[in-house]
């Protein structure tokens, strides 16, 4: 059995870090946006994979019902390291937002992953902000999986943009995809500066992010944020 | 509590029967309505213990061994009954002339475990394999047997037994038992409540075999061999019981076997034997190898009383309004803190909470919450109500309101943490409870694997209200993040009819391949699919956009199964 989580920190609290500038650092739990570059692309879900820990503990897996049609369901057998999944499978996006609130407030999760398709209006800056701040009081990270969406306003703290990219050779055959490869673009941030980087996963499942893709080598998507 | 202070006054009251002009004075409390009522309660139930078990004191003149009266029910066809009673309710039912038998696992494969009248009558015998009696009767349609079930079935109806009289008991597998001693009158005597017991269970679709007997055995060799409804008073029971074959000794079938072997066929002989020659033969044998510990128990010589278990405890609260009311918010916090510290007394979690209310105008309207883990917390069951009692439509008010917990487990206390928090797991279960009330319980799941090559069989989900399954090692070969349910047919460009695809169309985009691994092929399970399934070839692709798909092919150009083979797009790699 794994300890007790710490308890849940006052909204004072989070406050009063914020203006001494400590508490808060990149790698604190904090709700993450990823936005699928294609709504089929299985890229976004392997990368935010890489940030997820199994030994954090159980992730809560909520998708409305659009996601799991278009997208399809995850496959457990799939999944680069063995996680303990909950998957809770609702109809509309307002559904998954209140399972993510309700898992948010459990502190013994690993994260809560919620697909969302499309641009629902519940899905505004207040809703975004009420689970970042959730997420932050509990330390439980919160990811939104967002396909065939805008990037509208939000108070998500990090916001990536994924496609995938050609996959680096397999040793043992050259005519077969090897370890894949992503570009991950971090378009809003709030701790560091936004970027632009060709990401994969290490031996251990872990991220890394190898290499800035040059600023001329993609020059509308800078242009627009 | 009150009512076991008062136990012993009472007892000292009955034992001291010449000072019982000094004793009276001591209980003044016997005035009090609940508390004489419970008092009495507990003394019957004390006296009915001391007249089955224990041997009555010696200034009376000695008990009757005859003198109680037992029914038995055997039930032979419970296991059949209840399939076809299932098939007819959901919505199946099965013909009258289909040959049905429901089997069991055997030591050499499947054995008949119970048939349905048009296979009786066409020659299957319980306990022969399947194999032997579908080579009989080809058209068998054979069930697997649900036996964990039928004996929760007879447990149930032994509870509801109840109904005639209070001591009610198991009996083997297909048999239920009840003390009916000075209970038969209520109904109009013996045979009328035999009618009546065997219309009861006939409207539920049950068939039973019944018989009254001053003893066990002896009720239950005329409930198995003997005629229809019989009753056996005590005088004539030597008489009634000499023409029974001994198998209605209730003995084990090897037994009954060696005592036709020694030309013992009949209860009768058995009784003529000498005492003492089969007391030499079968001294050390168990009971249920001993002819003549059975033959006692039949005749009284041996006490045999009737073991009732307890009724199991009902944890209901209620709360009588004066005045109907239409929102039950307020009333919910102390109801479930009076059901919790029930629950808690009983030791006690509640797996299932039904709030019922009870309507002026006579409807009743019920709601009910289910939990992953027994629990007896009121906020968390509380929780599990919100939002949910505007569904309720209370019309013009209510009046009385119940909470019950309707299932439920033994929930061992638990030390609570030193920092306030509750464990992992409980947390966990409570989360699951929250979103199954508002979603479902089957919105809610885990992954149950299967083990299985076919991939969308190996995936299975089952509700996270049951507790986790075991982890399977994961495949050799990769595979996908995502499976499409079901897979999406695509056209597909090849150079070769079995060779790897070049280009798709998928939602009416076309892909380019430029590379692939595979193929990976994946036989159809013979003994899950049927005969025309095909095999499929896998292929892990990467298209010019570098998204990477799971391609198969299903079927060979020439396999016979079918026409061209077709391709479908089935899963979504990283």
């Amino acid at each position: 059995m794994r300890c007790a989580p710490p308890p849940a920190r006052t909204a004072a609290e989070l406050l009063s870090d914020r203006t001494r500038g400590t508490g808060e650092s990149p790698d604190s739990p904090t709700l993450t946006e990823i936005f699928a570059d294609t709504a089929s692309d299985g890229g976004p879900l392997g990368f935010m994979l890489t940030q997820i820990a199994p030994e954090d503990g159980p992730v809560l897996w909520i998708s409305d019902r659009l996601s799991r049609h278009e997208a399809g369901r995850l496959c457990i057998a799939g999944l680069p390291r063995p996680l303990e999944v909950i998957a809770v499978d609702v109809n509309r996006p307002i559904d998954v937002l209140w399972a993510m609130e309700q898992g948010l407030g459990c502190g013994v999760l690993g994260a809560v992953v919620g697909e969302v398709w499309g641009d629902p209006p519940q899905l505004d800056f207040t809703a975004t902000k009420r689970l970042a701040l959730r997420a932050e009081a509990h330390g439980v990270a919160a990811w939104l999986i967002r396909r065939a969406a805008h990037p509208n306003l939000s108070a998500a703290r990090k916001r990536w943009r994924l496609a995938s990219l050609a996959a680096l050779p397999d040793p043992d055959d050259h005519r077969a995809p090897g370890a894949p490869l992503w570009r991950a673009e971090l378009f809003r941030s709030r701790w560091g500066r936004p970027g632009d980087w060709v990401a994969r996963a290490t031996a251990q499942g872990g991220l890394h992010l190898d290499h800035r893709v040059e600023a001329d080598a993609a020059p509308s998507r800078a242009a627009e944020h | 509590m009150r009512h076991e202070d008062k136990l012993p006054v009472l007892l000292q009251t009955v034992q001291s029967a010449p000072h019982r002009n000094a004793a009276q004075p001591v209980a003044p409390a016997w005035r009090a309505g609940t508390g004489v009522e419970a008092t009495r309660q507990q003394g019957r139930g004390q006296a009915c213990v001391a007249a089955g078990a224990v041997a009555p004191p010696a200034e009376e003149t000695p008990r009757d061994p005859l003198a109680r009266r037992i029914a038995a029910l055997h039930l032979p066809t419970l296991a059949m009954d209840r399939y076809l009673r299932h098939c007819d309710r959901t919505g199946a039912p099965v013909p009258q002339d289909l040959p049905l038998a429901l089997a069991v696992d055997g030591p050499h494969g499947p054995v008949l475990h119970a048939t349905n009248r048009a296979a009786r009558l066409a020659g299957m015998r319980l306990g022969e394999r399947v194999v032997d009696m579908r080579a009989l009767c080809p058209e068998l349609q054979v069930e697997f047997a649900d036996t964990a079930g039928d004996r929760a079935m007879l447990a149930r109806l032994m509870l509801w037994c109840r109904r005639w009289c209070p001591w009610t008991a198991l009996d083997g597998d297909t048999g239920l038992v009840m003390d009916t001693t000075g209970s038969d009158h209520l109904w109009g005597g013996e045979a009328a409540m035999l009618r009546d017991i065997e219309e009861k269970f006939s409207l539920m679709g049950l068939s039973c075999d019944l018989a009254i007997a001053p003893t066990h055995g002896a009720a239950w060799a005329l409930s198995r061999h003997g005629g229809l409804r019989e009753t056996c008073q005590g005088p004539e029971l030597a008489q009634r019981m000499a023409p029974l074959p001994v198998a209605a000794l209730r003995l084990t079938p090897d037994t009954v076997l060696l005592l036709q072997r020694l030309g013992l066929k009949t209860v009768g002989d058995l009784a003529a034997v000498p005492r003492r020659a089969l007391a030499r033969r079968f001294a050390r044998a168990a009971l249920p190898q001993n002819p003549l510990m059975r033959l006692d128990q039949m005749m009284g010589r041996l006490a045999e009383p009737v073991q009732s278990p307890d009724d199991p405890p009902r944890f209901a609260v209620q709360s009588r309004l004066p005045e109907p009311v239409v929102d039950p918010e307020p009333l919910l916090p102390e109801l479930a803190r009076e059901l919790c510290a029930g629950l808690a007394a009983e030791g006690m979690g509640a797996r299932r909470v039904t709030l019922t209310l009870y309507r002026t105008d006579g409807e009743v309207a019920a709601l009910s919450v289910t939990t992953a883990r027994a629990s007896r917390a009121a906020d968390h069951l509380l929780r599990l109500f919100e939002g949910r009692l505007e569904r309720l439509d209370p019309g013009f008010g209510f009046d009385l309101v119940t909470l019950e917990a309707s299932v439920v487990e033994q929930l061992d206390m638990v030390q609570t943490r030193i920092d306030g928090h509750v464990d992992q797991d409980t947390e966990l279960a409570r989360l699951i409870d929250r979103l199954s009330a508002r979603f479902g319980a089957e919105r809610i799941t885990r992954p149950a694997p299967k083990d299985s090559l076919i991939p969308e069989r190996r995936e299975r989900w089952q509700s996270a209200m049951v507790p986790a399954a075991e982890a399977l090692a994961p495949p050799r070969s990769p595979r996908p993040l995502r499976l499409l349910d079901p897979p999406e047919e695509i056209r597909v460009l090849y150079a070769v009819p079995d060779g790897p695809p070049v280009q798709f169309v998928w939602r009416r985009l076309t892909h380019k391949i430029t590379r692939f691994a595979g193929p990976e092929r994946i036989a159809p399970e013979w003994w899950a699919d049927r005969p025309t399934a095909r095999l499929r070839d896998y292929y892990r692709i990467e298209t010019q956009h570098g998204r990477r798909y799971w391609l198969f092919r299903e079927g060979l150009a020439d396999d016979g199964r079918g026409g061209a083979p077709r391709w479908f797009l089935h899963g979504v790699f990283a």
